[in-house]
């Protein structure tokens, strides 16, 4: 899929995923309007913005999971437009669901080896081996705070632990950049700050993360750069103490 | 059990089986039993694709009837022995199942289900309208009453019944080989969420081919050998109403998670069904699947295999893991 010409195109500038021109449309409902995006490989990324501005749909655009009708996404300098989602996650795209969507007729242990089994086998190339993917599992389902409940169905967890699960899912595929959709939402105050804390130590291992959330808090302690959605427009893109202090931003979104 | 272990046990369950047939001496044995058989292949077939990836398929008596159709063709062109008409009659309908893939890759549910249905109505068509293997009139197989082996005259219909039960071997075989392999889980994963399995890195596509190549080449094998089985194959039989239900109604009362299911269902279906031919008429055979398959769907959506799992007290995940991790560091 690569060729000289696309490889020469690819710019120079070392970010990690580059979002230029990013439109979607549902009907006649703009969703996407032209989302310009560079993030740089080890960054955490704070992305915000009312109900219904366009980051999940961003998100879907980056993954494959919906595909952009302008504009390109690339990722480590190569386009992903003509890219199944699955291809993305090869390639080091991870992300979790705002809906939570666990494989219903499998065990958690078992929802965390998709990943294994299949992005990361494939990066590799050889199979883990049936010890390796079990301590994978057990140690995936801990760091989220599951490790109890490892062989039980999805259907005797909690909605919040099944976004526990949908994040420990996204890590499993081993990626560069985690995309995380509102993990957080409903969690105790101490489980915001055990999350944040977990995916600041992933961040320093080495994994690019774009956290999309409500609760201001996270937001603050995890961003080292703050973006803004509204109507599917980037209004702001910076630091994240200057970002909420931009009044553009007050007043779109945070004074509303 | 390793697979070749697992293949071996059964050949043994299976010599036995024809061991008791020849200790009967009753050919009825062996005509009902064939029916049968015909029917664990058929419904191991139709498992891969509606119980492991979850696509149901309405079209089986297409994917059998082009098995049997190959062999009325190979037996107007180049008479062949009947093992090598089934491999034929599997290679066509998976080519026909790869097809029928590619054609609906992007519909799912009813659409996908609806699509079936099409394309058994367009493939029936077909060979009502082609003349070379007899239309709607249908085609007349020629077949020795015994089979010469080594000197041996083995009647021809105790041959079919083997050659049926080591095909309903080889299909249990390969089944479990699928269900638990990482292309078994990949169809789980298909069968549960695509989008979260297109998240995870699951190649849904090329896996929903793979699965409807192999379940249309396994229903193409049980029909290949049919038209030898019935001496007089017409497109009304070999598209029968039966073959597209009972298909669907074994796996499902059987249990559609696991390579047993559609065995148990197509055991307990079918022997039900040869019993009642005998005693009360073939006619109530479809009632008898359609009263059974309702009450299930009310009372055991699971199956058979649901209810052993119930009874047994075991959690879901248990039912549903692959493994159940015991250690924890
Ligand atoms: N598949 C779809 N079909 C039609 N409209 C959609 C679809 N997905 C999203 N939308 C619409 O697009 C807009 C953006 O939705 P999106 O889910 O991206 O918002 P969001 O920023 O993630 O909001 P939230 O904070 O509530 O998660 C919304 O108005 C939504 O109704
Ligand atoms: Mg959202």
């Amino acid at each position: 899929m690569m060729t000289a010409a696309s490889l020469a195109q690819s710019p120079a500038s070392s970010s990690l995923l580059e979002v230029e021109g990013v439109g979607k449309r549902f009907g006649g409902f703009i969703a996407l309007d032209g989302i310009n995006l560079s993030v740089a490989p080890g960054e955490r990324v704070g992305l915000i913005g009312p109900n219904g501005s366009g980051k999940s749909t961003l998100v879907n655009c980056i993954c494959g999971t919906l595909h952009n009708e302008t504009g390109t996404v690339r990722f480590d300098g190569h386009s992903l437009n003509k890219l199944e989602s699955h291809e993305r996650t090869y390639r080091g795209i991870a992300r979790s669901f705002q809906l939570p969507r666990p494989f219903v007729t499998m065990s958690v242990a078992d929802n965390l080896r998709v990943p294994l089994l299949y992005a990361v086998h494939t990066r590799r190339g050889r199979h883990l081996t049936i010890e390796e993917a079990d301590a994978r599992c057990i140690e995936l389902a801990n760091s989220v705070g599951l490790g109890a409940k490892i062989n039980k169905s999805p259907k005797d967890l909690t909605q919040i632990e099944m976004r526990k699960l949908e994040l420990a899912r996204a890590m499993a595929a081993d990626p560069k950049l985690l995309i995380a959709d509102e993990s957080m939402a409903g969690l105790s105050d101490s489980e915001v700050g055990e999350i944040v804390e977990m995916l600041i130590k992933l961040n320093e291992s080495g994994i690019t993360i774009i956290m999309i959330e409500h609760i201001m808090r996270a937001v603050m302690t995890f961003s080292q750069r703050l973006v803004v959605l509204v109507s599917g427009k980037k209004i702001a893109d910076g630091k994240p103490d200057d970002v909420i202090r931009n009044p553009e931003v007050e007043r779109a979104y945070l004074g509303q | 059990m390793k697979s070749p272990v697992f293949f071996l046990v059964w050949i043994v369950v299976a010599a036995i089986v024809f061991a008791f047939g020849l200790y009967l001496k009753n050919d009825y044995f062996f005509f009902a039993g064939y029916t049968v058989l015909q029917y664990v292949v058929l419904a191991t077939g139709w498992n891969i694709l509606g119980g492991y990836t979850g696509y149901v398929n309405f079209g089986s008596a297409a994917f059998f009837a082009m098995g049997a159709y190959a062999s009325v063709v190979m037996h107007k062109v180049a008479p062949l022995p009947v093992p090598l008409l089934i491999i034929i009659g599997g290679i066509v309908s998976g080519l026909v199942g790869l097809g029928m893939g590619y054609l609906t890759l992007r519909l799912r549910g009813a659409f996908f289900a609806i699509a079936t249905l099409a394309l058994a109505v367009v493939l029936q068509t077909l060979i009502v309208n082609w003349d070379f293997v007899g239309g709607s009139r249908g085609a007349y197989i020629i077949r020795p009453n015994t089979l010469d082996i080594a000197g041996l005259q083995i009647p021809y219909i105790e041959y079919l019944f083997a050659l049926m039960l080591i095909l309903a071997v080889c299909a249990l075989t390969v089944a479990r080989i699928v269900e638990r392999s990482r292309l078994g889980f990949g169809f789980a994963t298909i069968r549960d969420d695509e989008v979260a399995a297109e998240a995870c890195g699951v190649p849904t596509l090329r896996l929903k081919l793979m699965a409807t190549t192999l379940s249309g080449a396994l229903m193409g094998m049980a029909g290949a050998p049919f038209p030898y089985y019935i001496g007089y194959l017409q497109p009304s039989s070999a598209f029968g109403l039966e073959y597209a239900v009972n298909s669907i109604a074994m796996p499902m009362i059987g249990g559609t998670t696991s390579w047993v299911g559609p065995l148990i269902g197509a055991i307990v279906l079918g022997t039900l069904q040869q019993v009642a031919t005998v005693t009360i008429s073939s006619a109530v055979n479809l009632l008898i699947v359609g009263l059974l398959l309702t009450g299930f769907v009310i009372i055991a959506p699971n199956g058979i295999l649901g209810l052993i799992h119930k009874f047994r007290g075991q959690s879901d995940a248990d039912k549903v893991g692959r493994r159940v991790i015991r250690e924890t560091p």
